[in-house]
């Protein structure tokens, strides 16, 4: 038991007001940017290439070899879009970090931008977090005041415009060619691949689409060079990584920690699970990652060993449930989040998921019948792998591996309502009193 | 004439050679179940399957729209070379309507995989969840994708035991679309069209997930309730929901019964249907059309598939417009005028034809001389017929084909540069020309399916159009066009000053024109212009850009072909050239051809009312149409003797001495000849009685003594297969002064005017659902001349000649000051009828108060 907590991005979350810019440069702010300006923009791309940072917004993509994808400049614009559309079910990471810190953030915009020849980039938003809106717009607006943002930044001749736009509340638009096209003022619908962004993205210009805990890490790497940040985590994935536990457990919260690490650690920090109970299920990564159970404690979370076990490291938004809960209801609350947001694009998602959350609520109040599962299992078999995006895929995610685990639950919806298995009261973390409605048929009903 | 082949000599009207083979592109060779096959570089794994005869099912796919890979009904199997060069397997199956055939890769469909099959079945039955069980009242039962698809590769029962999506149905969208929307499968086809095709994007989707849905735009936003505009909306004249001239193309190629047209709907089952080939009336494109006929009624048409016309798009007016052939007021016998005993007129009465022929060449016999008039909607083979009959049976050349404002200019232009010059420019030439200059035309109005071509060359080949006309209108707009302002009256002035070199846009212009393949399309409304044709002409000469003349209604180009004019025989033969008079006559076997040039139009009008003229053959014309209606009332009245061919009664057959009843397109073979020239030959889709124009005017001339030998359509086509083309000189290019434009008093404007596709053409009656997706009547001025009127954005304005007024709503656009543009024909906008005015007029304009006071005035 060796790994330790590596407060980077959360280094100074605890200061007294540490969103101001003021904060942030006593922190040591800004001198990344300072060390980029002076640096080719082309060894600034190496750098991070060598630092073997990947996207924190799921999938894990090299960010460095992302940037350099985009085509020779031809004088024409290019963009560079911060994804920060944080709505993944458990995913709590990006929002919490623009909150406290957002000029973590800022500051990674603009060595990013100044790394690929962007002048005007973007930060998207969820429309729903207005808080953290008013607090980028602030940081945007310090920024430009100390000179960060603006033509000629730091004397460097460096211009870049920062644009920071919310959403209108959309899980679809945090895939990246539906945010562009939210961000256009279009229907946020994906596009169709190729072109990419990178040849053709907003406004069908080479674009460069990150998530908001990537670009909030390159400053860091400026600041203590790609060694500094290999010597975190492990050989293909380093670096360090804000981990949200949430749920039954003692202490909730950010543990940023190098990649790596497993539940079990974390949860030592943590307090362990709720006490007098025990370890049931979890998600790695958010919802439409396969679930684990308490087997998986000593997986470590890094992109390979998390993959190997069957799931995907994701966003690294823990969620722990207990023995208490139903895994049925769990995965049915998570399909109709599916089914709500779906975007309608293509037949998979939209029907598919339509008709998992009936089947799934069939179940959870004890009315499935023997072919339900299969049902539901064949159904996932012809959602997965033929979506228009990704987001079909993540939809099956949660039954497929909640079923592998945790089969006779299902079976047991074909008698008994989930709430009679599993008093929802007892999930509960305060004094809760379930409201009886149409949608549960058991003693609650 | 030879319509499939080339004969001895050159025919009147060759047919199109057939489409060149297209260049060799860069070629893929892959495989598709086990199949080895090349395709150019660039092809999309489902055209490439369709090719080898492999049907892959769809629903959003469509080759004239851009993939959208949102169905996910066509997924297949593929495998790829690898790295290392060896196959490796895709880890998920691929939409074959959005990828592109790569070499050495390995496609397998639903035949050889059980992946695909799955997939394909399992998208199928996603599908199908919700969609109603309603195929046995459906529309699109018997013809439907879906059902089709679902029986070929679906399951054969239904799994889904849970409760359907339904919506209220249906939604109309328009007067004329209707939506249904719980029979949607959101493939897109539809808004897919209206932003790429027509660029009219009134639909689109909207909501999420399972609740995603087509609709209009928010009618609260907009300023809609229900289909009526209200607030600022009321004057304006483009946002009625789905106001799409090319609407009904969504309803043709919905893949479910989701989209149908209340013309329509629940009328009969595709399997009763009766399908016949076609040629649409309505403009001069000659887009192919499908006629669907039951027990002799025409229920509905479709558009056809010709990639070298149409493509698969047509206009709704070509589309819904045809119940005006079946209408009950028919002409069904021929009608004599029987005097009465006290002496007067008496009334037309049904005759027979032993009769009404008899008559009619007795009355022409008695007559000293004879006019003709024929409109512009005849078939090639009737306009030759009337032709023949005047030169021949009648003696003349007063004959005239042109019932619209007309020029001996113009006259000069057609027999100079576009009689027997067919084919010279085509639609594939507008995808090549790099610029495309518009002369007196408004292609979404005046022919729509051209503004389709044009928008899809402006859209994906960079063709630049420009346009000299008044204002620039949404069309123009959408084409990406660049206006050349010219008030009515100095398009001459304009295009003689597009010149290299000229420092503004008219030298960039010049620039554009002159590049390798630029094209000048001319309308019929430059015949009003002094001066338009000759500057036409000198521009083309100038820069080198090829010149067509489009003409609006589907019979012009051919009427000019087959010498419907008074100084030209069929072929180009100029009536003053003795060599082809010489040569003509011996083709029709008599000894001469009269001489004398003949009358135009207007002056056979003239002729008619002042008696130098003892009578008139006249068919397909409305006096309404001719440039002085009142003039042309009057003449028909006064005309010794009237003989009137006509499908429906008109205000000529009701002034004349004796109708004779003809034949609708849908109830007689015959040919319409495109602006281009191209021959568009149509069978007879309905069993009829009824006779064309040549076999009656074949039988009036026995009558006369003369054998005209044009009694069936296959005579005529032998004769002008015998007549040829003209190889001897051609008419002199006209070479006319424009005229000095009208000084502009206060109080008055120029008037500009064209019609609209969907007005109140006779053509367009007995469809209310179309009519009521018509652009409102509205003029248009700049807001100068607005404000010197005393007039507001949405007052009434009211236009004045001596012989009348017309008052309608008006819109402040941006356009050159004193000019007021008009619709020429729409409801409570009878610019001719009214006004006896036309392009270039000179008006008087007034404010009449506001829409509203009306309205209180109407309701009280």
């Amino acid at each position: 038991m060796g790994t330790t907590l590596t407060p980077v991005l959360s280094d100074r979350w605890d200061a007294e007001q540490s969103w101001k810019l003021s904060t942030y440069e006593q922190g040591g702010g800004y001198r990344g940017l300072r060390r980029a300006l002076g640096m080719q923009a082309a060894d600034v791309v190496t750098m991070v290439k060598d630092s073997g940072l990947r996207g924190r917004g799921g999938a894990g993509f090299p960010t460095g070899m992302k940037w350099g994808f985009l085509p020779a400049p031809d004088g024409g614009p290019r963009y560079l879009v911060v994804n920060a559309d944080e709505s993944e079910p458990g995913t709590c990471k990006d929002i919490p970090l623009m909150l406290a810190s957002p000029q973590d953030l800022i500051e990674g915009v603009i060595i990013t931008s100044y790394a690929i020849g962007c002048h005007h980039a973007f930060v998207y938003v969820r429309g729903e977090v207005v808080h953290v809106y008013r607090r980028l717009l602030a940081a945007v607006a310090e920024a430009r005041a100390a000179g960060y943002v603006g033509t000629d930044i730091l004397g460097s001749g460096f211009d870049l415009e920062i644009t920071v736009h919310a959403g209108a509340g959309a899980y679809i638009c945090g895939e990246e060619t539906a945010l562009l096209d939210s961000l256009e003022g279009l229907r946020g619908q994906p596009r169709l691949k190729p072109p990419f962004p990178a040849v053709a993205g907003l406004y069908a210009r080479p674009t460069v689409v990150n998530n908001v805990e990537s670009i909030a890490s390159v400053p860091g790497i400026l600041r203590g060079g790609a060694d500094w940040f290999k010597q975190m985590g492990t050989e293909r994935s380093t670096g360090h990584g804000l981990f949200s536990l949430s749920g039954h457990v003692t202490r909730p919260g950010q543990y940023e920690a190098p990649l790596g690490i497993t539940l079990r650690e974390l949860l030592d920090m943590a307090g362990g699970v709720r006490e007098g109970h025990e370890l049931k299920f979890w998600t790695p990564g958010g919802s439409s990652t396969p679930i684990f159970t308490a087997e998986h404690l000593d997986v470590p979370l890094d992109y390979e060993s998390v993959g190997a076990a069957g799931s995907m490291l994701g966003t690294r938004a823990l969620q722990i449930f207990d023995e208490t809960t139903s895994v049925v209801r769990a995965v049915t609350r998570w399909t109709e989040f599916y089914k709500h947001e779906s975007c309608g694009k293509c037949t998979p998602c939209r029907e598919g998921t339509f008709w998992l959350a009936q089947v799934l609520q069939r179940i959870e109040r004890g009315q499935g019948t023997p072919q339900d599962i299969d049902l539901l299992l064949d159904l996932c078999d012809n959602i997965l792998g033929r979506a228009f995006c990704a987001l079909g895929d993540g939809a099956t995610s949660p039954i497929t591996s909640a079923v592998k685990y945790f089969r006779e639950e299902f079976e047991a919806g074909c008698h008994t309502p989930a709430d009679v298995l599993f008093p929802p009261e007892r999930s509960a973390l305060f004094d809760y009193r379930p409201r009886s409605g149409a949608a549960l048929a058991g003693v609650h009903a | 004439m030879t319509i499939t082949s080339a004969g001895p000599t050159t025919p009147l009207v060759p047919a199109a050679p057939p489409a060149a083979p297209q260049e060799p592109a860069d070629t893929v060779t892959f495989t598709i179940d086990g199949i080895e096959t090349s395709v150019p570089q660039g092809t999309l794994v489902i055209r490439a399957a369709e090719e080898l005869g492999i049907q892959i099912p769809r629903f959003c796919d469509h080759p004239l729209l851009a993939p959208a890979g949102a169905c996910r009904q066509c997924l297949v199997e593929v495998w790829a070379p690898g790295r290392d060069g060896n196959p490796a397997k895709m880890p998920k199956p691929q939409a074959s309507c959005t990828l592109e055939a790569t070499p050495g890769m390995d496609v397998r469909t639903q035949h050889t995989s059980a992946e695909a099959d799955k997939a394909q079945h399992g998208v199928m039955e996603l599908l199908l969840i919700n969609h109603p069980l309603d195929c046995p009242v459906c529309d699109k039962g018997g013809e439907c994708p879906l059902q089709n698809q679902a029986m070929s590769n679906g399951r054969a029962t239904s799994r889904f035991v849970d409760v359907k999506r339904t919506f209220p149905k249906p939604i109309s969208i328009s007067t004329q679309i209707l939506l249904d929307r719980e029979r949607c499968v959101l493939c897109q086809r539809c808004t897919r069209f209206s932003e790429e095709i027509a660029g009219d994007a009134f639909i689109d989707l909207q909501k999420r997930g399972a609740q995603q849905q087509i609709g209009t735009f928010d009618t609260q936003v907009l300023g809609y309730v229900g289909d009526a505009p209200v607030g600022e909306s009321t004057e304006d004249v483009s946002g009625k929901p789905f106001a799409s001239y090319f609407s009904g193309n969504t309803v043709q190629i919905c893949p479910v019964g989701a989209l149908t047209s209340a013309a329509y709907r629940f009328r009969s089952r595709p399997f009763d249907l009766v399908s016949t080939p076609g040629i649409s009336e309505h403009d001069s494109n000659g887009s192919a059309i499908r006629v669907d006929h039951r027990r002799g009624v025409v229920l509905r048409r479709l558009a056809g598939d010709d990639p070298a016309v149409n493509r698969e798009w047509i206009s709704d007016k070509d589309r819904f417009a045809f119940t005006w052939q079946s209408a009950p007021d028919r002409l069904t016998t021929p009608l004599v005028r029987r005097p009465g005993a006290d002496g007067s007129r008496g009334e037309l009465e049904p005759a027979s034809w032993v009769e009404a022929l008899g008559a009619a060449a007795a009355g022409l016999r008695a007559a000293e001389s004879v006019g003709v008039l024929a409109g512009g909607r005849l078939t090639l083979e009737d306009a030759y017929a009337y032709g023949k009959l005047a030169r021949v049976a009648l003696g003349t050349n007063d004959v005239d084909g042109r019932a619209r404002p007309h020029s001996d200019e113009e006259e000069a232009f057609l027999a100079h540069h576009v009689a027997g010059r067919t084919l010279e420019v085509t639609f594939a030439d507008l995808d090549r020309a790099p610029a495309v200059l518009l002369v007196g035309l408004e292609p979404e109005e005046e022919a729509g399916v051209l503004f389709l071509r044009l928008r899809a060359a402006a859209l994906h080949h960079g063709t630049r159009v420009l346009s000299v006309a008044a204002l620039a209108t949404r069309g123009l707009t959408r084409l990406n066009g660049t206006l050349l302002a010219a008030a009515p009256g100095t398009e001459a002035e304009v295009l003689d000053g597009i010149v290299d070199g000229a420092d503004d846009e008219l030298g960039s212009a010049a620039e554009m024109l002159a590049a390798d393949g630029a094209v000048v399309l001319v309308g019929e409304r430059l015949a009003g212009v002094p001066g338009g044709f000759s500057a036409v002409l000198r521009l083309a000469a100038r820069s080198g850009a090829r010149l067509a003349w489009v003409p609006r209604r589907a019979g012009e180009r051919g009427a000019v072909e087959a010498g419907l004019l008074p100084t030209l025989l069929p072929g180009g033969r100029p009536v003053a050239d003795d060599a082809a008079r010489a040569e003509l006559a011996a083709a029709w076997r008599v000894d001469e051809l009269p001489a004398v040039p003949g009358r135009s139009t207007s002056q056979i009008v003239a002729a008619a009312r002042d008696g130098s003229l003892g009578a008139l053959v006249v068919g397909g014309v409305d006096p309404a149409d001719l440039p002085d209606p009142a003039l042309a009332r009057d003449a028909l009245d006064r005309v010794g003797f009237l003989v009137s061919l006509e499908v429906r009664p008109s205000e000529v057959t009701e002034r004349a001495d004796v109708v004779l009843p003809v034949a609708p397109p849908v109830e007689k073979p015959g040919t319409f000849v495109t602006w281009e020239g191209r021959p568009r030959p149509f069978p007879q889709a309905l069993v009829s009685h009824a006779l064309p124009d040549h076999r009656v005017l074949d039988r009036l001339a026995a009558e006369l003594g003369v054998d005209l030998g044009l009694a069936t359509v296959n005579d005529v086509h032998a004769e002008l297969d015998r007549v040829g083309g003209w190889s001897g000189a051609r008419v002199a290019a006209p070479d006319v002064e424009a005229a000095e434009p009208p000084a502009v008093a206060p109080g008055t404007a120029v008037l500009a005017t064209w019609h609209q596709l969907l007005d109140a053409g006779r053509l367009q009656q007995g469809e209310p659902h179309l009519a009521g997706t018509a652009k409102r009547p509205t003029a248009r001025v700049s807001a100068a001349t607005a404000a010197a009127a005393g007039v507001a954005d949405g007052d009434l304005l009211a236009v004045s000649t001596d012989a009348g007024t017309v008052t309608i709503p008006v819109a402040v656009s941006d356009m050159p000051d004193h000019v007021v543009w008009l619709p020429t024909n729409a409801p409570g906008s009878a610019v001719r009828d009214t006004l006896h005015a036309d392009s270039g007029t000179l008006v008087r304009i007034a404010s009449a108060g506001t829409t509203s006071t009306i309205t209180t005035l109407g309701e009280a």
